[in-house]
């Protein structure tokens, strides 16, 4: 007879795996993805494989020549991730090379010196996108019309976060009567960058997420309740501020609540923590957004925040068992 | 020119407010140390391994030197830097030290996988204290090695390894400082430290099973069965002790004759770095160079 | 549906042996008893080479108070007195009993009749407990903690109720539910006496709910005594913790230690233990067997099995089919919180729940990946901990900060071990880093 294993409990597992979860995130995204092909064409199609391409091949490249590390991780999904969540934040006519510029800032500096998965503090794909944002701003901001199917030399246009921010700089409410409605907004008839076009089938992702457990409501929630309140506040104070509704389809608000913040490796690990971070984003993103130098916020705000997940997750503490009922006994 | 002027006034001012804000805090929050924990915080190893038993080679320094302080520096050794260290500390806080024999970490197990088949696998976090929670562990011994490494994780100078084909760690005498973390680490207490003996010559009981002889038989090919045929060889010289069936053999007493290695019937005994014995016939000459060292 | 308010898992339930009803196995040969059935101090042997003993004969007297006595299951001459590997994984002072014939004890009443508190209007509190510290019963979910013990509540804490735990949250197990299937009356009846013991008027039987027709039995049967209530549950691991079942039953929650089950006024008993009281006081029969499931998925018969104390696994194993080929792991217990065995011959003892055997692919645990933060282990711990946290702390050894995050807080359940996408050895660790803490606060008192 073969040798017993001896082990300590438990002796079962639940089956879920890092794959499962990273893979998961992939299929939630992938309607989202079609949709993005559907409005931009062959330009978002070349931009996204780009952007996953690249980000593999830098992760392979990486674990095997400069960590030499035999198990090589490309297979884990977290790189294909992090590109496709690259590539959803990029204007569909963006260089190539350009694209592979963000990719390795993306893995080598946002993911790979930290010591790979599960040890990075930013948001690796962000990093990557903040990284472009700031260094090319002129073609990171120039966004193609959505239904335009050409790659080269496709008409743009002012996305509703520009026409928004101009609402503000103006003073002038009736800058926001361009906006497209907030309908529009939710299926995506907009400019913008590949991941902002369709809210609902983020959306329709988020909640297969939720469904199969990978994530859970507290980051959505609290982001978008937010910024839903704040930016409400603002509208019934001022209508210069565009209303609500608009705010929370527009740009890249449901892809990164839904998608970038709840990030495991750089979101706090406590519920409560879990709230905090996620009602900071809220609250950062519209003060970007308004009155910052850029007209999208999210990027920055989850960005500020992942900085301050060690300190949240050092004294946001899980609710304790018992712990009530001690304090009452305290009392 | 007025700008120019300007500029250097402004910077001027704040060089100096910064300057004499330094300069006040400084004074304020000056710590007085004593000179001598500085001078011997120099000639040690600066290892901070913690053998000594103080957190890292500043607390040794500032224990010695209160223990110069009360008059003596009996029970201090940095195991590191051992006698010539010692003696430069003792010369900086002039006092005087006693003589230590040099010591070595010793692993009293022999249970390689040839002697001590495996009669389950263990699948775990690879940790020695976390594979003793399991109970016996994969041999039959619960005395001897787990062999998941924690002494090697808990050496800072890389002298002890897992030599994979006996499963067993292996000290390196050269790199072994004698700072006993290894022996601190293990769950067993298998790892001793011993002393070095003259030229690292030196008997040892390489077993430390205290089960009743037949079952340690059973458990490993190499074990101790507590049969006290060493100890009878060694009445002349009583460096022999039997307790809880295994045998120990006190470094200080051990004249090094090697008898009980002969006489040991399961080879639990080692000779440590003697010259390769010669055949038979020579073997008496080979007993009197030791003798000469004695 | 109730059930406790902090994380928690529900691994796949697997009762295999639900169907199956209980089954008296054949006397061993030899029987062993473990002077370590026990949590505490453990029995002293009384007996030596060449007693002769009959069934109900006592072995081992309890070595203190938090202790039990063990009696012999079976009749016949004491052949050692000596350490044998038990499930513990280590060599323990056992008796070894030779089996020859089934000669019981005069004074144990061998009738299947049920004798019901009000057929014996004598009997006192001090008299049940004494009855159940001399039958050396022990907490028969696995913890074997001796309920005498438990029965006593330290001076100025009050019982308001008492708890019996019949939520057999471990996937496989499924003797306690065939117990309530097979005894309910006697299972209300020994209810009652732990009630008349600790002087308290309410009674609560927790099942979950994935044993409906246990449910409907007891409830049934409950009807006669309206001071019982039978509680059903949402499937939930690890219900069956003492601190979770209280939570889940009356709502109260056990601060942190040092604070006791008995500070929320709820004392919990498994069914099992009940029974045994039952037998105790009511039959005069000391603790000598039990009832184990014996299951697996490549067991030929997944089977309940009533079994003598001292009997070897392996002869259980025998009873249901055999040990298959390809067996890669036996745990005594279930496979949450059981222990993995070294091999078959140890002998069952008062703590023996259940015994699983897994196939080769099930025994090994997958390939270790970095941990991702993914803070389900944090929600799934049902004490409201962050395991990945203690997990590495204890690793690197920060025992203050493994201190400070309440690490001795922690049951051992294994819901974030069993949760984790990173198949991390946490709990291997987090127990690592609780006993060393737990003997750091011990040295600390004694100075």
């Amino acid at each position: 007879m073969n040798k017993l294993v001896i082990s300590l409990s438990p002796h079962v597992h639940g089956g879920d795996s890092v794959q499962k979860n990273m893979y998961g995130v992939c299929i939630a995204l992938l309607p989202a993805l079609l949709a993005s092909f559907w409005f931009f064409g062959w330009g978002a199609v070349a931009v996204m494989t780009a952007s996953v391409l690249s980000c593999v091949l830098f992760e392979w490249a990486i674990t095997k020549f400069i960590l030499k590390r035999d198990k090589l991780t490309i297979l884990d999904g977290s790189a294909i991730l992090t590109g496709l969540l690259l590539g959803f934040n990029l204007p569909s006519n963006l260089p190539i090379w350009i694209i592979v510029l963000g990719a390795l800032f993306a893995i080598g500096v946002g993911k790979m010196t930290f010591g790979g998965l599960g040890q990075n503090i930013f948001n690796p794909a962000l990093a990557g996108r903040v990284f472009l944002l700031i260094s090319f701003p002129v073609q990171m901001t120039t966004w193609p019309q959505a239904g335009n199917m050409t790659y080269v030399d496709a008409e743009t246009g002012a996305t509703p976060l520009s026409l928004m921010q101009k609402a503000i700089l103006e003073k002038d409410a009736s800058v926001l009567n361009d906006l497209p409605s907030s309908f529009d907004m939710l299926i995506g008839q907009t400019g913008g960058s590949m991941g902002e076009v369709s809210a609902l089938l983020l959306l329709i992702g988020c909640a297969f997420m939720l469904w199969k457990k990978i994530i859970t409501w507290h980051i959505p929630v609290s982001i978008i309740v937010t910024v839903l309140a704040f930016a409400g506040l603002l509208h019934l104070a001022n209508p210069i501020y565009a209303s609500p509704l608009q705010v929370i389809f527009s740009g890249g608000l449901i892809l990164g609540a839904c998608y970038m913040a709840t990030d495991y490796v750089t979101s706090p690990m406590s519920k409560n923590g879990q709230l905090i971070y996620g009602v900071c984003i809220g609250l950062l993103t519209v003060v970007i957004r308004n009155w910052g130098a850029y007209p999208e916020g999210m990027s920055f705000a989850i960005i500020i925040m992942n900085a301050f997940t060690p300190l949240i997750n050092n004294y946001c503490k899980p609710l304790r068992f018992g712990e009530v009922v001690g304090k009452e006994a305290a009392k | 020119m007025n700008l120019i002027l300007l500029a250097v006034i402004a910077l001027g001012a704040i060089g100096l407010t910064a300057a004499l804000l330094l300069y006040f805090a400084s004074r304020k929050f000056a710590v007085h140390e004593d000179e001598r924990i500085g001078q011997v915080s120099a000639v040690l190893p600066q290892a901070n391994c913690g053998g000594c038993g103080f957190p890292g080679c500043a607390g040794f320094a500032g224990a010695c030197v209160k223990a110069a302080d009360k008059g003596s520096l009996e029970g201090l050794l940095c195991p590191v830097g051992g006698q010539p260290v010692m003696e430069q500390v003792a010369g900086i806080l002039g006092m005087a030290v006693e003589a230590s024999a040099p010591k070595v970490a010793v692993v009293r197990c022999n249970g390689s996988c040839e002697n001590r088949p495996r009669l389950v696998s263990y699948d775990g976090a690879q940790s020695c204290k976390v594979q003793q929670m399991t109970g016996m562990g994969e041999t039959g011994c619960p005395y001897g090695c787990l062999g998941c490494g924690d002494c090697v994780e808990a050496c800072q100078f890389d002298a002890i390894r897992i030599n994979p084909e006996t499963m067993l760690p292996e000290v390196d005498e050269e790199k072994c400082t004698a700072c006993g973390a290894c022996s601190k680490a293990c769950p067993r207490q298998i790892i001793e430290i011993r002393l070095k003996g003259p030229k690292g010559r030196r008997m040892v009981v390489l077993c430390n099973n205290k089960d009743k002889g037949a079952i340690a038989n059973k458990a490993c090919k190499a074990s101790c069965i507590g049969c006290g045929k060493c100890v009878k060889t060694c009445e002349k010289f009583e460096a022999i002790t039997l307790e809880n069936n295994l045998a120990y053999i006190d470094a200080e007493k051990c004249k090094l004759c090697r008898k009980c290695e002969e006489a040991c019937p399961k080879g639990a005994i080692h000779a440590f770095n003697f010259p390769p014995r010669k055949p038979k016939a020579e073997e008496i000459p080979n007993v009197e160079p030791q003798k000469a060292e004695q | 549906m109730k059930t406790f308010n902090i994380g928690g898992v529900h691994p796949e339930e697997n009762k295999l042996s639900a169907g199956s009803p209980i089954r008296e196995v054949q006397l061993p040969k030899q029987a062993v008893f473990s002077m370590f059935q026990h949590i505490g101090a453990p029995a002293n042997p009384v007996v030596q080479k060449g007693d002769v003993v009959k069934v109900g004969t006592l072995l081992g007297e309890a070595g203190g108070f938090v202790s039990a006595p063990v009696y012999s299951s079976v009749s016949g001459k004491v052949s050692k007195v000596e350490p044998v590997l038990d499930a513990s994984g280590t060599r323990r002072m056992a008796v070894i009993v030779d089996v020859e014939g089934d000669d019981w004890e005069e004074s144990i009443d061998r009738s299947t009749d049920l004798v019901k508190l009000s057929d014996c209007p004598k009997l006192d509190s001090k008299t049940i407990i004494e009855k159940i510290k001399a039958a050396g019963i022990v907490g028969m979910g696995g913890a074997t903690f001796p309920t005498h013990v438990k029965l006593c509540p330290p001076p100025g804490k009050v019982a308001e109720c008492v708890i019996v735990n019949a939520v057999e949250c471990e996937p496989y197990l499924t003797a306690d539910h065939r117990l309530m299937l097979e005894h309910a009356e006697e299972i209300l009846v020994g209810l009652q006496l732990v009630m008349k013991a600790v002087n308290v008027t309410k009674g609560y039987i927790g099942i979950e709910k994935n044993k409906p027709d246990a449910i409907a039995l007891m409830t049934e049967k409950a009807k006669q005594y309206p001071e019982i209530e039978i509680v059903p549950l949402k499937v939930k691991y690890p219900q069956g913790g003492e601190k979770q079942l209280i939570d889940a039953v009356i709502g109260r929650q056990v601060p942190a230690p040092p604070a006791l089950p008995i500070d929320t006024g709820a004392i919990v008993q498994n069914v099992g233990t009940i029974f045994a009281i039952y037998q105790a006081v009511m039959k005069n029969k000391p603790l000598i067997d039990r009832i184990i499931t014996v299951t697996g998925k490549s067991v030929k018969q997944p089977s309940n099995l009533l079994a003598r104390l001292g009997t070897p696994f392996s002869q259980l194993i025998e009873e249901c089919g055999g040990l298959p080929e390809d067996t890669g792991k036996v745990i005594g217990g279930g496979p949450m919180m059981g222990k993995a065995l070294l091999n078959t011959d140890i002998p069952m003892t008062k703590g023996s729940s259940g015994l699983l055997i897994m196939r080769q692919d099930e025994a090994k645990r997958a390939e270790v990946e970095p941990c991702i933060r993914c803070a389900k282990c944090v929600g799934a711990c049902p004490m409201g901990l962050e395991p990945y946290l203690l997990a590495k702390v204890s690793e690197q050894k920060d025992w203050e900060v493994a201190e400070r995050e309440d690490i001795v807080s922690c049951i051992e359940c294994g819901s974030c071990q069993f949760t984790c996408p990173s198949h991390r050895p946490l709990l291997d660790y987090i127990r690592l880093g609780k006993s060393t803490v737990m003997g750091i606060i011990r040295s600390r008192a004694a100075k």
